[in-house]
């Protein structure tokens, strides 16, 4: 285990008190708890941590924050590995381990480094030029670019972990705990608000807990944490931290991603989630989401031990570590300064710090000046020495407009190169709430422009730096946001800081290099993407910024740009001479930091991924060994093998007990809907295709439903149970769709119409039984109900006590058997159906699941919706004119009456049998006329249902056919996927007792 | 994700409402009478409008109540909410 | 093999290959022209196709290639590719049910196979193969229905058994006590993906050489007409007057439409897409499933590009809802179980053009030389090239190409629609 050389001997936020061990790519080191990944690796004096994605180029830790582009590593292996995470954000915990991405065998020695050799080869957009040839052989240069893809790898099983969701509403929002979201989020909570605070950090208080600067006369740090102790203490705040808002939808509604556990490791208790998805909407938003130092685009800045100044002063006051022993700055704004000071402080030395300013001045420029720092003004660092670490830095005077070097260059030995570019309000949620972006020419980058939603942006993000700004706006939009959702404005005192100017910047899209070229700038280091990439880019035309993001992958990465994109944008402006606001910018996509699938999906994986529903009788299915279907969200048996029965086989039996004896089908899944009212029957007319106007109370009616368009969408039995009451039933996977159809059109069309519409699906437990035995068992179950087909006939329905519950029956047949479907409160069904099984015992009675239902139901030629329909068939194709009424109107009739609807030619319902009687059509094969050696063969139509009948002894099939009515007796042909053919006779749709004696019972 | 106001129910999630499509779109008296052309243009022709959509809402998993909004297809702000049968506010109003 | 371009365009492209690349990095690559070129607008053209997407562009190079038509304008609003060619999954394939479609879409894959070498510009088609999940005994009956249809329609489709399903992804569950079990699957091996922008850009590229102007940043604000004939079209640049007009605009068409006083059968619904952090390739083929409705493949970066399902509500912003992100993350960890650490690094969202019976419409309309070519819902990247082919053969002789002509507008008074929804349940 390695000591932690360059960790300061006091000072910072980490607890020295608590050691932990780590592994970095297999080395065993030490940290403290409080430090991130990034911070013990760098007090540790580990550097490399990556390699980039093309060149596979060397790249050390750049940032102290989720802008990291270079840091990306693998964390832990196994089911609970994590791929792609950043160092700067991996809070350290004991016995951590993790490794580098995207290089082989090793970051300080990869193969692939070889690219970087080869870069002049692959410029931005090198592939669309090449791999072209041979003709087609792109899949293989595929293969090759496919091993160089990804950067970490996906964990090996299923996540052990748990993910959850939280809903809930504020008053006010405040996405980023830095001064101006301290600031705001006690305002509004001071004036009574509902206040959500969330911050990606560990504790509140972002830039305050790395540079030093103070608030009311206290340490920064120490105030951020008064505050926060404070909105605890405030009974309508909640703190988040480890949130991060990801996500700034319409009307108020964002996401954010809280990291419960993730910082606990092993140590995590298993009673809690992993990560928690919260679904805030907010009455009002204040984003206070700080800003992203921007880089300076020079050459060689890639080099690890390069980093932006700032994360190099929070290294040193928040986490005490010393990223360098000899330091050069190199900057174009006044805050570097700051953090040269800090360095100094804990012992870094500041060799000099190149200011591209001619002039700089300021209390921090004084300052530097008064601490013996060398200021290098109107000067830059114009390229960097070193291999696996820099060196050194060559500096050089820039010439008046920046495009050239004013002089000759001096070398400067450094171990550390901080750059500051100025910085970049995190507009991100602002733009994703739908705002309008400003380009400020002063500061060099986009701020807020006019709002959209009910949001304010305060501090940093809005382009105010100043401590004591961002405090007075934080608190401005605290106050005012508490105002808006109906709060007072008793706010509390506005938090002071010292005011400090902010010097101007000065803004040099792309330092010159000596050789005049940029291929060496980066600007993504992530996707190696370079300034020349970007001047290519806009001479070949691809001139939208989406173009050469686009072409270059600039701002592609798992940063998404965050310290690439502006400047990416400045040096294209710059190679198009155009201003950067007609350049235009990159639209900023949810998430803001990239946030897990599992979070996202909550608990809706596993048994819950899609609620299951069961009828009443489903434990007892399950009992005796049914096997299930999935018919929407419902589990239906499809049929009960025994043992030793394979499931043709079971269905076979339960079709021969049907036809021979008796059995049984839990049809609790049919919808069912409850119509009541006077004007019911007017409602049924319009959207069933035949009259109801002569159907009886005590009777039952088929019928068929049509969408406007003429095609059938659902079919099922209506039965009228009193003068203005009917009970409707729809086939299990259309029974919300019709509900809805029915009331679309009650409340919408015809609102005066007088009916209720109420779903009863799951108040009944429907039971069918049928067979030739059906009325003999049933006759034991019932008292006092004739069941004599005169008194009780076909398409009629009795109230009567089913083993002594209250039950409707239904005498309807979907199986060609006579036939009584009982309806019994659904509480009640599983009784009935114990006592029908134990009562049919005797006439041998069999479940029979729905694959047997689909037999008997094929044999007598019945439809099935979805099966012998599919959206294009109209009741005529089915040669069902006898349910369609030429008389009055109903929904979907004029569409008959089309062209294409009413032409000769149309598929229509024909029966197929197979000339080998043992044949089984493929449900879903195609039938041809005349068999071609090989397709393309011309297809006439297709099977729809295709079964072996145990009752006939042989196959049977539904087809639709082309003109199938005219083609009786005609033999069609079934060519099948290996090649061979089935031969078939059409006939009529109908194989078994096809007077319907039977059925009458 | 919308927050919708039901006029029955008030303001809730958009994942309590299902979407109806355009509004005011009557259904013909006499279909029989229309040629295709006519008919066609009832059951498949719509306005899709970029800006203010009259369209029609259902609180599917609330009251079950159908009702019409008036909302910008491209800003998604939603300008009122009115029940069925009623036109519409503003100065789309006396379209339907 | 393509009939050369006229001498005075021939000098302008500069021909991309491997040589070209290494004779440019001398150069530190300075020395490449512009891949189009970007010429002011002229008063008057043959033919203007509005819309920059892959569509339009394609049209406009079939114009000029196939056709001679070379006086053509394309108009974009904004940037090349920046409507749905930019914002879709990429996935490329032919097995539709009804013979109509099967040819629509066969016409294009079969343009697909040749087009990295037609444009000379690498389109990266990935012939990776497109599983189709079947998860319920209703799924696959239709799965039987649609391969033995393709199978016969002459185009290449296969049947799974689920163990060969894993066998091809092995990371897939195929558990049968999963909510959704795999069943079986259907598999188009020579579907795939392709590089979107790429698709746009080489169209360009080829189209400029053959003399048709590209412009962008010119928004088409109203249609001219004059007795029952298209006279032009106004514009944010001014007016531009054209013979005929071609209109390619996705999820706009609708507003298009209102300009030259039509009426069509569209909605414009939002359609959301993501992809993952890039990791090392665990899925090698396309995966689709209507039933869960996943639409996953990994691209050559190694991010999982991933298609959600449509918004229900009608929008041109470019946006949808959460929530259909969140049950698609659901679906996709139930199929994936190795998916759940792993993170969504960017979503987004188009406007797809949806018609009642899922299927685009290619037609003429009642207004003389103006054409529409729009409707192709979550479904219109693979039909690029064949969508322009036929559009082009119907702009230039005034009368629908043989493969387009069952796509024209009529359909929907006359009745005869083709119903893809089984198709496209919800997103490709």
């Amino acid at each position: 285990m390695t000591r932690q050389q360059f960790r300061l001997a006091e000072g910072g936020r980490i607890d020295r008190d608590r050691p932990l061990s780590f592994r970095f790519n297999g080395r065993a080191y030490q940290g403290y708890a409080g430090d991130t990944l990034a911070s013990a690796l760098l007090a540790n004096g580990v550097h490399l941590v990556g390699r980039s994605f093309k060149y596979h180029r060397p790249r050390g830790i750049f940032s102290a924050g989720a802008e990291e582009p270079n840091a990306i590593i693998q964390l832990e292996t196994g089911t609970r590995s994590q791929p792609d995470l950043r160092a700067t954000q991996v809070e350290l915990y004991e016995g951590l381990r993790a490794k580098s991405v995207n290089c082989w065998p090793s970051v300080r020695f990869d193969l692939a480094a070889i690219n970087s050799r080869l870069a002049p080869l692959f410029p931005a957009g090198f592939y669309y030029k090449t791999f072209m040839w041979p003709g087609r052989a792109w899949h293989l240069y595929e293969a090759v670019i496919r091993r160089m893809a990804g950067l970490g790898v996906a964990p090996t099983g299923p996540d052990p972990d748990r993910y959850e969701k939280t809903h809930i509403h504020a008053d006010v929002l405040v996405a980023g705990g830095g001064p101006a979201g301290l600031a705001a989020a006690l305002a509004a909570a001071r004036a009574g608000a509902r206040v959500i605070l969330a911050d990606e950090q560990s504790a509140f208080g972002g830039q305050l807990l790395g540079n030093g600067e103070s608030v009311d006369g206290k340490p920064g740090a120490e105030w951020a944490a008064a505050a926060a102790a404070e909105l605890v203490d405030l009974p309508d705040a909640t703190l988040l931290p480890r949130t991060t808002v990801i996500g700034y939808f319409d009307d108020n509604y964002l996401t954010l991603c809280e990291r419960v556990t993730d910082h606990l490791g092993p140590a995590a208790p298993p009673e809690l989630p992993r990560q928690r998805l919260w679904k805030v909407r907010a009455r009002h938003v204040v984003l206070a989401t700080g800003a992203h130092e921007r880089p300076l685009v020079f050459q060689g800045n890639d080099r690890p031990g390069v980093m932006l100044a700032s994360a190099a002063q929070s290294y040193v006051n928040r986490y005490a570590v010393r990223p360098g022993r000899r330091a050069v700055l190199c900057a174009n704004n006044d805050s570097a300064y700051r953090a040269a000071l800090d360095l100094q402080e804990a012992g870094v030395e500041i060799a000099a710090i190149a200011d591209l300013r001619p002039a700089p001045d300021g209390a921090g420029v004084e300052a530097a000046r008064a601490q013996g720092i060398e200021v290098l003004p109107g000067q830059a660092v114009v390229a960097t020495q070193g291999g696996r670490h820099l060196t050194g830095v060559e500096i050089a005077p820039l010439s008046e407009d920046g495009n050239a070097l004013a002089g000759p260059s001096s070398t400067e030995k450094c171990d550390l190169l901080c750059v500051s570019g100025a910085w970049n309000p995190a507009v991100h949620l602002f733009s994703q709430s739908r705002g309008k972006l400003r380009y400020d020419e002063g500061l060099a980058c986009f701020v807020p422009g006019r709002s959209v939603q009910a949001e304010r942006s305060a501090g940093a993000c809005n382009g105010r730096f100043a401590l004591a700004d961002c405090l007075a706006e934080g608190h401005a939009a605290g106050t005012a946001a508490a105002a808006a959702a109906g709060h007072g404005d008793d706010s509390g005192p506005v938090p002071k800081a010292e005011a400090e100017p902010v010097g101007a910047i000065r803004a040099v899209p792309c330092v010159p290099s000596r050789s005049g070229r940029a291929n060496k700038h980066f600007l993504d280091l992530q996707n190696d993407v370079t300034a020349a990439d970007v001047a290519l880019a806009a001479r070949e035309g691809y001139r939208s910024v989406e173009h050469t993001k686009r072409y270059t992958t600039l701002g592609m990465g798992t940063d998404q740009g965050k310290t690439s994109n502006v400047t990416g944008l400045s040096v294209l402006a710059a190679a198009l001479g155009r201003p950067v606001p007609e350049v235009g910018t990159t639209t900023f996509r949810p998430p803001y930091t990239p946030v897990t699938f599992g979070t996202i999906a909550g608990r809706d994986v596993g048994d819950l991924a899609d609620p299951a529903r069961m009828t009443p009788m489903h434990h007892w299915h399950v009992q005796v060994g049914a096997v299930f279907e999935d018919v929407g969200q419902w589990k239906r048996p499809y049929c009960y093998p025994r043992q030793g029965e394979s499931k043709r086989e079971a269905v076979d039996r339960e079709c021969l007990a049907v036809r021979n004896a008796v059995g049984i089908l839990d049809a609790s899944t049919l919808g069912k809907i409850d119509i009541q009212g006077p004007d019911a029957r007017k409602l049924l007319n319009m959207v069933y295709t035949n009259a109801w106007n002569k159907l009886e109370v005590g009777r039952c009616r088929y019928g068929l439903m049509l969408g406007e368009d003429g095609m059938i969408f659902d079919d099922g039995v209506t039965s009228r149970l009193a003068e203005d009451r009917y009970l409707m039933t729809t086939t299990t996977g259309n029974a919300a769709r019709v509900l809805e159809w029915l009331e679309e059109w009650l409340q919408t069309e015809w609102p005066d119409w007088r009916v209720y519409c109420t779903s009863v699906t799951e108040q009944f437990a429907t039971m069918t039984i049928c067979g030739p035995k059906a009325r003999d068992l049933l006759a034991e179950l019932v008292d006092g109900l004739d069941l004599d087909p005169a008194a009780f006939p076909f398409m009629s329905w009795r109230a009567a006590a089913v083993a002594g519950v209250p039950a409707r029956i239904f005498k309807i047949s979907f199986t060609g058997e006579n036939s009584y479907e009982i309806n019994v409160p659904a509480n009640y069904g599983m009784a009935v159906w114990s006592a029908i099984m134990n009562a049919g015992e005797k006439y041998g009675i069999t479940p029979f699941g729905t694959e047997a239902m689909h037999v008997l139901r094929a044999e007598k030629g019945f439809i099935m919706v979805g099966q012998e329909t599919d959206g294009t068939i109209t009741p005529h194709d089915l040669g069902m004119d006898w349910a369609v009424s030429k008389t009055k109107d109903f929904l979907g009739k004029r569409s008959l009456a089309r062209a294409d609807t009413t032409r000769a030619g149309r598929k229509q319902l024909v029966g197929l049998l197979t000339e080998a009687a043992d044949a089984v059509l493929p449900e879903g094969g195609q039938i041809v006329s005349e068999l071609a050696r090989k397709p393309p063969m011309d297809m006439i139509g297709h099977v729809t249902s295709s079964y072996y009948s145990a009752a006939l002894g042989r196959s049977i099939a539904l087809a639709l056919i082309k003109g199938g009515r005219d083609r009786g007796g005609e033999t069609v042909h079934v060519p099948l996927l290996d090649g061979s053919s089935i031969a078939a006779t059409v006939t009529e749709p109908r194989f078994y007792d096809s007077e319907g004696e039977r059925l009458r019972g | 994700m919308f927050l919708i106001q039901c006029p029955w129910c008030g303001p809730r999630d958009e994942t309590e409402f299902g979407y109806g499509g355009e509004a005011h779109i009557a259904r013909p008296a006499g279909p029989e009478t229309l040629s295709d052309a006519d008919w066609a243009d009832y059951v498949f022709m719509r306005k899709n409008p970029k800006g203010v959509h009259l369209e029609r809402w259902v609180h599917r998993h609330g009251c079950r109540r159908w009702f019409n909004m008036a909302r910008d297809t491209y800003t998604h702000q939603v300008l009122g909410v009115y029940q069925m049968g009623e036109p519409p506010p503003g100065p789309e109003g006396g379209d339907g | 093999m393509y009939s050369l371009p006229s001498f005075a365009t021939l000098g302008a492209m500069h021909k991309y290959s491997i040589f070209s690349l290494a004779r440019n990095a001398m150069g530190y690559h300075e020395d490449w022209t512009e891949a189009w070129r970007s010429p002011a607008p002229q008063p008057s053209y043959d033919v203007v196709i509005v819309g920059g997407g892959g569509h339009g562009l394609a049209t406009a190079y079939y114009l000029a290639k196939e056709h001679g038509v070379t006086k053509v304008a394309v108009l974009e609003k904004g940037w090349l590719g920046g409507g749905n060619t930019g914002r879709n999954t990429t996935i490329i394939r032919s097995n539709y049910l009804w013979d109509e479609s099967a040819a629509l879409y066969e016409k294009s894959l079969q343009l697909y196979e040749g087009l990295s070498r037609d444009l000379n510009y690498n389109i990266m088609l990935s012939q990776r193969g497109v599983l189709n999940l079947a998860h319920t005994e209703h799924d696959l009956k239709e799965m039987s229905r649609r391969v033995h249809a393709i199978r016969l329609n002459g185009i290449d489709s296969d049947i799974l058994s689920p163990a060969q399903v894993k066998a091809a992804v092995p990371i897939i569950d195929i558990s049968p006590d999963a909510r959704y079990p795999v069943l079986g699957a259907s598999l188009q091996k020579r579907g795939g993906v392709a590089r979107h922008d790429a698709v746009a850009w080489g169209f360009a590229r080829a189209a400029d050489s053959r003399g048709v102007d590209i412009i962008q940043n010119c928004e088409v604000t109203g249609i001219r007409r004059q007795g029952g004939r298209v006279e032009g079209v106004d514009t944010t640049r001014g007016f531009i007057a054209a013979k005929k007009v071609g209109v390619v605009v996705a999820g706009h068409a609708s507003v298009l439409a209102d300009m030259a006083g039509l009426r069509l059968p569209i909605e414009s619904h939002p359609l959301q897409a993501l992809v993952s952090e890039p990791i090392k390739p665990v899925i090698h083929t396309v995966v689709m499933s209507n039933t869960v409705h996943v639409y996953v493949s990994q691209s050559d970066k190694g991010e999982l590009v991933i298609g959600a399902g449509i918004d229900a509500y009608t929008s041109y912003a470019q946006r949808g809802s959460f929530h259909i992100i969140e049950g698609q993350m659901g679906a996709l960890i139930e199929l994936f179980p190795i998916f759940s650490r792993l993170r969504m690094l960017r979503q987004w969202g188009g406007i797809v053009d949806v018609c009642p019976d899922a299927s685009p419409i290619i037609s003429k309309t009642p207004v003389e030389g103006l054409y529409f070519n729009c409707g192709w819902g979550t479904g219109g990247f693979k039909a690029t090239p064949g969508s322009g082919w036929v559009f082009a053969h119907t702009v230039a002789n005034d009368a629908p190409h043989p493969i387009a002509a069952p796509f024209a507008l009529d359909r929907f008074t006359t009745g005869a629609l083709i119903d893809e929804h089984g198709a496209a349940a919800v997103a490709h």
